[in-house]
């Protein structure tokens, strides 16, 4: 596929999950499936999201303060969750 | 009463919200695009009214938190102006941080719509003025995400400084895990930011205004925000 980039970039990920203690009733359903479905060893499900992101400019620690920001702002809510910002490359 | 209804994307109760302010107050609301920078000049009331904001997407009300007109409510509230978010309204004023904490999945994981009872918890504010402490009032609910969920330390300061507006009880008033319909924390259904001047609610007062479609406990905190600005005008 064609990147959408006009100038070079970077591949970056941001996890977003919820923070411990947090109640994840989705997380606990899907542990009931998995737990229904025989699927071995299965002790406990969190649910969380995952944002591809491609970014232009090719300064890692200057891509990395904009995805840090982008969580801060809107991918995650840091009353519930917690992030991480991975440079790919 | 000069009230503003921000609308966004995938709201859907505007309409009977503007209905319900000018049925109450007389006068007809302004109605705000997101995409505007400004509220109409003398806007006493800003309401951010129910709905599916840009569906839902990302969390419930997350992304119309970002949106322009924001900037422009939280201005307002900042200079003590009052703003009103019933529903998914107050969920992006969580997220907007006009409010403190989350809306979460209901704890039954279903989309809940069907009347609740209510316990209006103090009577000394704008917005609940046109009720008694104490009071029990019947008004509808309908949404999947209104679990409300803060740190204990939050939700210690609400309780302490009396922000908690409403809460979830039995029809007799008391407290009932089972009449707390969608496992809030501390049953709480409406709370007020820290002057006071902002609540966001779950259900809708707005729907029970008309004797010909049902009960009118909604209508108190409508008829309370018109007699506290004739009182301030």
């Amino acid at each position: 596929m064609e990147s959408p980039l006009s100038q070079p970039g970077m591949k970056a990920r941001v996890t977003v999950t919820l923070k411990t203690g947090i109640l994840d009733p989705q997380g606990k359903a899907i542990e009931g499936a998995l737990k229904s479905l025989g699927i071995a060893g299965v002790a406990s499900v969190r649910q969380g999201k995952v944002f591809d992101i491609e970014v232009e400019g090719t300064d890692r620690a200057r891509v990395e303060a904009a995805l840090k920001d982008a969580a801060d702002k809107l991918l995650a809510n840091t009353v519930i969750e917690n992030y991480r910002v991975e440079v790919l490359g | 009463m000069k009230s503003a209804v921000v609308v966004f994307p995938g709201i859907n109760r505007e309409r009977d919200m503007a209905r319900t302010l000018k049925l109450v107050s007389g006068t007809e609301p302004s109605m705000v695009w997101h995409a505007d920078t400004a509220l109409p000049a003398g806007t006493d009331l800003v309401v951010v009214p129910g709905g599916f904001s840009y569906g839902d997407y990302l969390r419930c009300g997350a992304i119309a938190a970002r949106a322009p007109i924001m900037d422009a409510v939280r201005a307002h509230a900042g200079r003590g102006g009052l703003v009103l978010g019933v529903c998914n309204g107050f969920q992006i004023l969580c997220e907007s941080g006009l409010l403190p904490g989350v809306l979460m999945r209901n704890a039954a994981l279903r989309f809940i719509c069907k009347d609740v009872y209510l316990r209006v918890e103090r009577s000394d504010t704008p917005f609940t003025r046109g009720y008694n402490a104490g009071q029990v009032i019947r008004v509808p609910l309908a949404h999947g995400e209104g679990n409300y969920v803060a740190d204990s330390e939050t939700v210690a300061r609400l309780e302490g400084d009396g922000r908690v507006a409403f809460r979830y009880v039995a029809p007799d008033g008391k407290l009932d895990p089972r009449w707390n319909i969608n496992g809030a924390t501390n049953a709480i259904a409406g709370i007020l930011s820290e002057r006071g001047n902002v609540l966001g609610l779950m259900p809708h007062p707005e729907n029970h205004v008309e004797g010909a479609i049902g009960p009118t406990d909604g209508r108190g905190l409508f008829a309370g925000l018109t007699q506290h600005f004739a009182k301030v005008a």
